[in-house]
């Protein structure tokens, strides 16, 4: 299970968490507070080639629809069947049970792009 | 909003653009072309003058006998139809903008909703759409958004101006395949070897097809999804009365014009797009629905839902710009059919199918007349008249006052001599006599 600390964050408020050649992937805390109440998740297809930072998941809350950016180019490997019958899993628990999707890393390089969470912490409040 | 157009106004109006008055505004347009019924007049009218004014120019108007159907069916409206959604209480074009507190009105297109998916025994309806044709098109596109292949099949015999609706929402990203119909009803062999191309998202069906004749659509439907192609049928809802509901076919995707419900022609328009899917294609129904649900005190309260991938939420994202709904049309489709009631509707469908019935008799007595298609029809038909049928209609309308109903000769030579003949009750044994009769006098 990752903490908060050990994740990664991008400007578009996924975190990433690897586990050897796999990114586990889920959006940060402070994006499911500002969303509300999730009501649907439209996840990526299993097999899906993603390019980093292109649209791959759609996220519903009774307010609007937010897309998901895969922070990391590969194929996609797992996603979060329980979302599909419980999508506020992201609001209860969005480091855990409500991860969305897992790749398979094809350029370990795009991890240093992403920051950690004292930067991610930063670039909220900067651009609160 | 009533905004004055004073003399103040309109002389500082034409200062700014430095003419000196209307009628150099518009010297452009030749003395000749300028209708002296809208002639610029200084003298003003008062209310009673005015009146007399339109009552002349409304006696104008000799609307004959009518026997064209085409997608826009000439009905009769009950007066309460009228009369409840005039009132001020409904009467708006749209969904308001703060929703939420019009609860009336969105109980109002929460029960159309509910009656359109009694109707076409479908999971779900949207809050409408502004036609037929609007209907299938979206639909069309979220077939492809949910299969991520863009080829389509679509009947040949589907009403053309859906056709072309349907090209221009998908202009260039897709490639739309004619499935024939020699027998005027769509080829099943055919259908089968299309289907194995692999990319085909949709097949698209209408019924009864745009030559009024009822497609074996339980069969098309079938052959259809088991290739894991998405069925999307497009089916006439007064028809419904008589005919299997898409929803007993199991139709992906279910649509319609909805303006038989109720509506009058309108020169073309408001019509109503209804729009039905199964439920797992939610997420992808384009427009909104009215939801049911309690307030904080436990309340029933109706809410605006599955909106949140519309333009005005989700901008360029977003998988339709319907960001309203026929509200009055769907309002006076929901009056409608809460007045016929399910056994009511199957009368009126019955009735129409009888004047078809009917019509056609009288007019094959008349050995030069021929039908066409020796298939079930609803409330229109085709006949071969033996002669080319477009001026005979301008020569029949002119002499007789009946529109006799609509040449075919755009669809190709072959049915040049055919025309589309639509009975629906708003016609009895006399007119179809005065039709036969002006047909025998000039044949």
């Amino acid at each position: 299970m990752p903490n908060a600390e050990e994740v990664k964050y991008t400007k578009t408020h996924e975190w990433v968490h690897v586990e050897g050649e796999i990114a586990v992937i889920g959006v940060s805390e402070h994006a499911q507070s500002e969303m509300g109440d999730i009501v649907f998740v439209e996840l990526p297809k299993l097999g899906q080639n993603l390019e980093k930072e292109k649209p791959c998941a759609v996220i519903e809350s009774v307010k609007s629809a937010f897309d998901v950016y895969s922070p990391l180019s590969g194929e996609v490997t797992e996603v979060n069947e329980n979302l599909n019958s419980d999508p506020a899993l992201i609001n209860s628990s969005p480091l855990e049970n409500g991860w969305i999707f897992k790749v398979k890393i094809s350029n370990p390089d795009e991890l240093n792009e992403l920051m950690n969470l004292e930067k991610y912490r930063e670039f909220v409040k900067q651009n609160a | 909003m009533y905004s004055a157009n004073t003399k103040e106004d309109q002389t500082s109006m034409l200062k700014e653009i430095g003419v000196s008055s209307f009628e150099e505004l518009i010297r452009q347009i030749p003395e000749k072309f300028l209708n002296p019924a809208f002639k610029f007049n200084d003298k003003a009218l008062d209310e009673m003058q005015i009146l007399k004014r339109f009552e002349e120019l409304a006696s104008k108007n000799t609307p004959p006998l009518n026997f064209v159907g085409a997608g826009a069916y000439e009905r009769y409206v009950p007066a309460a139809v009228k009369y409840i959604s005039q009132r001020g209480e409904f009467l708006t074009a749209y969904t308001p903008y703060q929703a939420e507190a019009s609860q009336g009105l969105l109980q109002t297109i929460y029960e159309y909703q509910s009656l359109v998916c009694a109707l076409f025994e479908m999971d779900v309806s949207n809050a409408s759409l502004y036609d037929g044709a609007t209907s299938l098109a979206e639909a069309v596109k979220a077939a492809v958004r949910i299969t991520g292949k863009k080829e389509i099949i679509c009947s040949n015999l589907l009403n053309p101006e859906y056709e072309k609706t349907i090209r221009t929402y998908v202009n260039g990203s897709c490639l739309i395949t004619k499935l024939n119909s020699p027998n005027g009803v769509c080829e099943t062999n055919t259908l089968n070897e299309k289907l194995e191309s692999g990319n085909i998202a949709c097949v698209i069906v209408q019924n009864p097809n745009f030559l009024g004749i009822i497609e074996d659509m339980p069969k098309i439907s079938e052959i259809t999804r088991s290739k894991g192609v998405l069925f999307i049928a497009c089916a006439d809802p007064v028809s419904l009365g008589l005919l299997k509901p898409p929803g007993a076919y199991e139709a992906d995707f279910a649509v319609g014009e909805g303006q038989s419900l109720g509506l009058p022609l309108n020169f073309g328009g408001p019509y109503l797009g209804i729009f039905t899917c199964k439920k797992k294609y939610l997420r992808q129904m384009p427009g909104r629905i009215v939801g049911m649900t309690k307030d904080k005190e436990g309340k029933r309260g109706f809410v605006l839902t599955i909106q949140a991938r519309e333009q005005h939420i989700r901008r360029n994202r977003a998988s339709s710009n319907i960001c309203s709904n026929e509200a009055l049309c769907a309002l006076m489709a929901g009056i409608y059919l809460t007045l016929l009631g399910p056994k009511g509707l199957r009368e009126l469908a019955l009735l129409n199918h009888n004047n078809a019935l009917a019509a056609l008799d009288k007019l094959t007595k008349n050995q030069k007349i021929k039908l066409r298609f020796a298939r079930p029809f609803f409330n229109e038909f085709v006949v071969d008249l033996g002669t080319e049928t477009s001026l005979l209609r301008k020569k029949i309308l002119k002499e007789e006052n009946i529109d006799i109903g609509l040449p075919l000769g755009f669809m190709g030579e072959e049915f040049r001599n055919c025309l589309l003949v639509c009975a629906t009750e708003t016609k009895n044994e006399e007119d179809f006599e005065r039709l036969a009769g002006a047909l025998e006098k000039n044949l």
